[in-house]
């Protein structure tokens, strides 16, 4: 069992060979809800190297979307922060004035909806080159034939009409694909996005995912994608971190999560998603419901309640992780189950 | 591993804390005022410890003395006891108004919210041609046709503040009606009529309350002009606004103090009025799910 | 429930909407056999909650017909009794659990008022039929008689089935019912429909973009796109061997393990 505090620890899945860009440590967060403090995330600690693409995979209250806003230096006020966030070797967990603007000019956010992210009375090209004008101090004329291009490189041609329109002339898809375009534009070094594509359509959906996976790969960006489907995560992210009750539970190269997972649950959630190639009688679903990290008791296994492979040891004390085959586990019985996980196809 | 506590239970404050925090100390003063201003209005003639109506011209204008804590007013009655009498209809006036439009508005609303298209646009319509009147020209009209008094100003106010109420709560309703438990209700068979009065009306309540409390300080302050213009109240009938006018000649005289004490309770009031309404508002606008 | 052997339970003929100029559904027609399911699927804007809409009486065609247990829907009720019948044929529920149930209700409340619309029962009966339908749906007591803010969105949606059958229609129009719940949530949902189905005989008509769900829940598919039938067939076949092109972009777009998003850099010529 290894301190998931030490990064040591969890350079171990393949990318010890390409510095770490994103360095998050024992990341605890507490929000003030009516005068009483909560904890939405416990001991987080994972990192992302130059140019990686990490999926952030959970259901509601895992806390996937506020280690992102962590990161992200967006979390509500009366948020309290403990551990570190170190980007570039600097901490930037507290850093404010200049340090934090430099900062924010080389991390992009992309929300997951774009309406309510941009100024319904400002046209795209105000919202477009906002960044570039104020914060790289690059000429309105110059900024707007940057974001003309951008515009092009995600798959809008007219750019040059669409920045004189407004967000409302737009559908979703194109105003997310928008989004990803102001983002690339002041050229950030990582990319969160929290769930871009839940509030669109499939087809919409594989077009954005599309855009967003080569031109990621053609700045060699790194990026953090949130999102509450696995097999969504694993289409463009090379890892895929898996989170339950404001913890992260597993750690996993994309590739194996599905065929072979680490954790009860990353293998529960896979098997009780519907199969498009086939009708089963019941689903597999998990009994219970997702804890937010308040609700989980802080000396056990949060998911035991709800595993199919509980046993004494799981309600003993809160487990610790376990790295094994490449990857990590946050489970008591990580090394027994090992290899017995597979998603099972729907008896 | 994870030493991260759960809730922090002890720093829990109880409802009763909460609530107090969320009035905040102005809104307690309010509270204070508007309780004050009740029982002044409902016992005011019995708590008076002199007679309001006798006039005693030897009199007039003296100042505090003795148990008159106010002094005379320009006739020679205490104008303390004066005040306690005046409550009455300085509150009930206010109150009649808000009791008429707001009920008028909430349907004129609801109506148009619900129909949309063609009523909404008549409803609608209508309201913006009475929009276009103020109340004090109306004020007017009124006392024309049915002779000055309170009845009429208060008439005049209601047709005057029903077009405002409708087209705050007309937002609001739409809004409402737009929501999927409408149209849950509405495919289960529900009259309209049941939908609006035991879904839609009770889910913009606590606006409608809010809108009203706001309108009865906006009613204190129009009534007490109307009264002062000769309008409303008549005199000798004790009421604040008629206290300013009657005793209008002693600001000049040095003698400010009847006035300017019925002034006094007026802006009180309606202090403590609209901190109450907005209190209510936001929480209105808070506590939406 | 109204038995008519045979006769199609819902029927659709040369269904149009048209707002002004825009035909938001042209010339849908299909029919779902009693007991079983038919899907609705295509991309946002292609027509689908406008269809449910119709049939529900929340809209009205511009032309075409829809019949319901034989009795005719296109036009407006004739009357009270007329509005409650059909709120005894055809009963939705919607895809947002935080705007379907009424704040100031609890679920017990909310389906008393359902069952005192529909019959004269007195209270005791209606206490009784109102704890048969949370059991059905898997609530308990207490989340029976709590407010709708102090249940998940697992939990309304579950109030809202219950409210929708406590009328004890034909047809339940799934408009993108677990689309919004988490997949763990998802799957119980799931669950619960097809214990439902099974058990009261209820037909589900689902509107839903997610093909996964529909491939679990239903028999037959339609695929609409921009307003027209694309594509109908049994789910099985459509999903497996989709012949139009919108259907195979569709199927083409669903994320599964192995699934590649491809995507052609605009310079390289599309």
């Amino acid at each position: 069992m290894s301190d998931p505090a030490q990064p040591g620890a969890l350079r171990s899945t393949g990318t010890a060979s390409r510095a770490p860009l994103l360095e998050v440590a024992g990341l605890s967060v507490l929000l003030e809800v009516n005068g009483t403090r909560r904890p939405v995330l416990r001991d987080v600690s994972f990192t992302v190297a130059q140019g990686e693409a990490v999926g952030l995979v959970g259901e509601s209250g895992a806390g996937k979307t506020m280690a992102a806003r962590a990161v992200g230096r967006l979390l509500p006020a009366g948020a309290h922060v403990q551990g570190s966030i170190r980007f570039g070797g600097t901490d930037v967990a507290a850093i404010t004035g200049a340090g934090l603007r430099r900062y924010r000019t080389q991390v992009a956010m992309i929300f997951q909806d774009p309406r309510a992210h941009t100024n319904p009375v400002r046209r795209i090209e105000d919202f477009m080159t906002e960044a570039l004008r104020t914060n790289h101090g690059v000429r309105a004329a110059q900024a707007r034939d940057r974001a003309v291009d951008m515009l092009a490189q995600v798959g809008i041609e007219d750019g040059a009409r669409r920045l004189r329109q407004y967000p409302h002339q737009m559908s979703g898809g194109m105003l997310q694909r928008i989004m990803i375009a102001a983002a690339l534009l002041i050229k950030p070094r990582l990319l969160l996005a929290d769930e871009p594509t839940t509030a669109l359509d499939v087809t919409t959906q594989a077009e954005v995912m599309a855009i967003l996976d080569a031109l990621r790969r053609e700045y060699g960006l790194a990026m953090l994608f949130i999102t509450h489907d696995l097999d969504l995560a694993a289409a463009i992210c090379d890892r895929t971190i898996v989170m339950y009750a404001g913890q992260i539970v597993e750690v996993r190269s994309s590739a194996l999560l599905h065929a072979n997972p680490l954790h009860p649950y990353t293998a529960a959630l896979a098997a009780a998603r519907p199969d498009i190639t086939k009708t089963v009688h019941r689903l597999r679903a998990i009994p219970g419901h997702p804890l937010s990290a308040f609700e989980a008791p802080p000396e056990e296994c949060a998911f035991a309640p709800r595993c199919a492979h509980t046993r004494d040891v799981c309600r003993a004390a809160a487990p610790g992780v376990a790295e094994l085959d490449g990857g990590l586990s946050r489970c008591a019985r990580a090394h027994q189950l090992r290899g017995q996980l597979q998603a099972v196809p729907n008896a | 591993m994870s030493a991260v506590p759960l809730a922090d239970k002890a720093r829990a404050p109880s409802r009763a804390q909460a609530l107090l925090r969320a009035t905040g100390p102005a809104g307690i003063a309010s509270a204070i005022v508007l309780t004050v201003a009740a029982l002044a209005a409902v016992f005011g003639p019995l708590l008076a410890p002199y007679d309001p109506n006798l006039p005693n011209l030897s009199l007039a204008w003296i100042g505090p003395v003795g148990g008159h804590l106010l002094g005379y007013d320009f006739e020679g009655r205490d104008v303390a006891s004066r005040l306690l009498a005046g409550a009455q209809t300085a509150l009930l006036g206010p109150l009649a108004v808000v009791v008429l439009s707001v009920p008028v508005g909430t349907l004129l609303a609801v109506t148009a919210a619900w129909r949309r298209g063609a009523s909404d646009a008549v409803i609608s319509s209508g309201l913006n041609i009475l929009f276009a009147f103020p109340a004090i020209l109306l004020a007017l009209l009124a006392a024309a046709v049915f002779g000055a008094g309170l009845p009429a100003a208060v008439l005049a106010l209601s047709a005057a503040y029903t077009p405002y109420v409708a087209r705050v709560l007309r937002g609001a309703a739409l809004k409402e009606r737009t929501q999927a438990y409408i149209a849950a209700l509405e495919v289960q068979g529900a009259s309209a009529t049941s939908v609006c009065l035991r879904h839609l009306i009770p889910n913009i309540a606590p606006l409608i309350v809010a809108q009203a409390t706001i309108l009865f300080g906006y009613a204190m302050v129009d009534l007490a002009a109307i009264s002062f213009l000769g309008l409303g109240v008549q005199p000798p009938t004790a009421n604040w606004g008629v206290m300013i006018s009657e005793n209008q000649a002693g600001l000049l005289q040095g003698y400010p103090l009847p006035a300017l004490a019925a002034g006094a309770c007026i802006v009180l009031v309606v202090i403590a009025v609209n901190v109450l309404g907005e209190r209510l508002f936001e929480q209105a606008r808070v506590a939406r799910r | 429930m109204p038995d008519i052997s045979g006769a199609p339970i819902l029927e659709a003929a040369g269904l149009r909407k048209q707002f002004g100029d825009l035909v938001a559904v042209d010339d849908v027609s299909f029919r779902i056999p009693p007991g079983r399911s038919l899907a609705i699927v295509g991309e946002s804007g292609a027509g689908k909650t406008t269809i449910a809409r119709m049939i529900v009486g929340l809209e009205r065609p511009t032309s075409g017909t829809i019949t319901a247990c034989g009795h005719d829907r296109s036009g407006p009720p004739r009357s009270a009794r007329d509005r409650r019948r059909r709120a005894r044929e055809v009963q939705i529920v919607f895809q947002d659990p935080y705007t379907s149930l009424d704040p100031r209700q609890s679920a017990h409340a909310a389906i008393d008022e359902v069952l005192r619309l529909h019959h004269g029962w007195p209270a005791e009966r209606r206490r009784d039929r109102i704890a048969e339908l949370t059991g059905l749906v898997g609530l308990d007591a207490r989340q029976s008689r709590a407010l709708p803010r102090s249940l998940s969105g697992g939990q309304r949606q579950r109030v809202a089935i219950a409210r929708a059958l406590a009328a004890e229609p034909a047809v339940l129009i799934l408009d993108e019912s677990v689309a919004a719940l988490d997949v763990s949530i998802q799957a119980q949902v799931l669950n619960l429909l097809a214990d439902i189905r099974d058990q009261a005989g209820v037909s589900y008509l689902l509107i839903s973009h997610d093909l996964a769900v529909v491939r679990q829940l239903t028999d037959e598919a339609l695929v609409l796109h921009c307003g027209t039938v694309a594509e109908r067939g049994p789910t099985a076949r459509v999903l497996d061997n989709p012949q139009h092109p919108s259907t195979q972009r569709l199927r083409a777009s669903v994320p599964r393990p192995g699934w590649k998003p491809r995507y052609v850099h605009p310079s390289a010529g599309r």
